[in-house]
């Protein structure tokens, strides 16, 4: 019984680490979400978080010269790509393996 | 082994640039044929490595034509310039043609223009010479002084190399005296003598100068022929320190970025306070720095929010260019690529820049 607690606590622990998120989310120009297939789990604010500093990369771009349609993010883990959308963006997340 | 010839063709319109490239393909010639979509950029690349010509749109965006043939006028007076141009305007082909543009031609609309325009550029690079005076091709500087002494001539001869100016006056034909930038006398006309290439103009003579030279014509011309080959030591030595890097980190560098096939710029961006950057080919360097900075800080702080890792690249695709925002030990990289080199060349272009600034 003992060995079985065991097994059962570790599972439960397991279950409350933050999952890498899949899915995309549409922002419009303020970054506020329009659409989203992200998990619940997912913060929604951290969610506008990253949707508004796509928005504002591709704005800040543009005021640079440098007119960008799309933007890939390549971390170890995550890769975000991203696609301007007349002022608002498309973002798609995909855990690397 | 015959010598190609090298064309650099600028244009804001990355599709033009294409066209261009299939047309200039087909010279008999078989020149290397290299292209910019701004003026920064055009500059930045005849900094880097000679071209024998430069084909140059006049409606380009923030540096207009004319102002790009201007720097290049007066800094690579021996390059052969082309404007070719949708805007056929009688004021526009004379301020060219003053500045000193070999040929103004407008952008072929037929095959008959197609032609017209391939021979004309054929024809400019079999004339191309490395070294001469414009005016009289072929002609050292010396067979000018030369003729103006032999033929007891008195004028003023105004030579012009790039943005240094020097003035020989003849008396009689006797050399009475020759100023060049800061100098006066013998060491001018030695200073004069040195230019390898320009352009020159014979201005009426000023009986009233006063006569600061009086050594003989061909002495005056041995003593120069010295000084010519001193500097053609000095030359030969500069490019052996370009060769072994001793001139300096930064220029081999951006010599060795310019190497590099569909590279449009590079800011490298030190991690130090207070913050400093180099650049090659950028138009607004400065602007693109203070954009990537925040670029980079930001991504990285999401990189920690998320916990996903390093931020390992940043890339951007755009109708006029692609860009890769490269974070390295010491430096971060914001690099700008032509818009239509795959993803591959991208990545590979990008680890030999990255390994040309750690070496």
């Amino acid at each position: 019984m003992g060995i079985l607690s065991f097994f059962s606590k570790t599972q439960s622990s397991r279950a409350e680490m933050t999952r890498l998120p899949t899915g995309s989310f549409t922002v419009d120009s303020h970054g506020r979400i329009l659409v989203c297939t992200l998990p619940q789990t997912f913060s929604p604010g951290l969610a506008q978080d990253i949707g508004r500093l796509i928005v504002d990369t591709f704005r800040s771009a543009q005021e640079t010269q440098l007119p960008l349609t799309g933007l890939s993010i390549q971390y170890s883990a995550l890769k975000i790509t991203a696609r301007s959308l007349r002022g608002g963006a498309i973002i798609f997340f995909a855990p690397r393996a | 082994m015959v010598k190609r010839h090298k064309l650099l063709v600028l244009d804001d319109n990355p599709d033009f640039l294409d066209v261009y490239r299939q047309m200039l393909a087909g010279l008999p010639s078989r020149p290397e044929i290299q292209t910019a979509t701004s003026g920064a950029r055009a500059i930045a690349l005849l900094e880097s490595e000679p071209f024998t010509l430069l084909l140059c749109d006049l409606n380009l965006p923030k540096m207009d034509g004319l102002q790009v043939l201007a720097i290049v006028r007066r800094r690579f007076p021996e390059l052969r310039t082309v404007v070719m141009t949708a805007m056929v305007d009688e004021q526009y082909r004379a301020r060219a043609y003053g500045m000193g543009v070999d040929l103004f031609l407008e952008k072929p609309s037929t095959p008959e223009g197609n032609k017209l325009f391939l021979d004309c550029l054929e024809s400019l690079l079999d004339r191309d010479v490395q070294t001469g005076f414009r005016g009289i091709q072929n002609k050292s500087l010396v067979d000018i002084i030369q003729l103006e002494s032999l033929s007891q001539s008195s004028s003023v001869l105004k030579v012009v190399n790039g943005p240094l100016e020097g003035r020989i006056w003849f008396q009689n034909g006797d050399i009475i005296d020759a100023v060049a930038v800061d100098l006066q006398a013998g060491a001018a006309f030695r200073r004069i003598m040195g230019w390898k290439a320009g352009s020159f103009e014979i201005l009426p003579a000023d009986a009233d100068h006063p006569r600061m030279i009086f050594e003989a014509c061909h002495s005056l011309l041995l003593d120069s022929a010295q000084a010519m080959d001193e500097a053609a030591g000095e030359a030969r030595q500069a490019a052996a320190d370009a060769a072994t890097g001793s001139s300096g980190a930064a220029v081999s560098r951006m010599s060795g970025v310019s190497q590099m096939a569909g590279v449009e710029f590079v800011v490298a961006m030190a991690k130090e306070s207070p913050p400093k950057f180099e650049a090659w080919g950028a138009e607004n360097p400065e602007q693109i720095a203070a954009w990537a900075r925040p670029v980079f800080q930001n991504f990285r702080a999401l990189g920690d929010r998320l916990e996903v890792g390093q931020l390992q690249l940043i890339s951007g695709v755009g109708w006029q260019r692609q860009a890769a925002l490269v974070p390295a030990a010491q430096t971060d990289f914001c690099l700008g690529f032509q818009r239509n080199i795959e993803a591959e060349q991208i990545r590979e272009t990008t680890k030999k820049i990255l390994a040309l600034w750690e070496s």
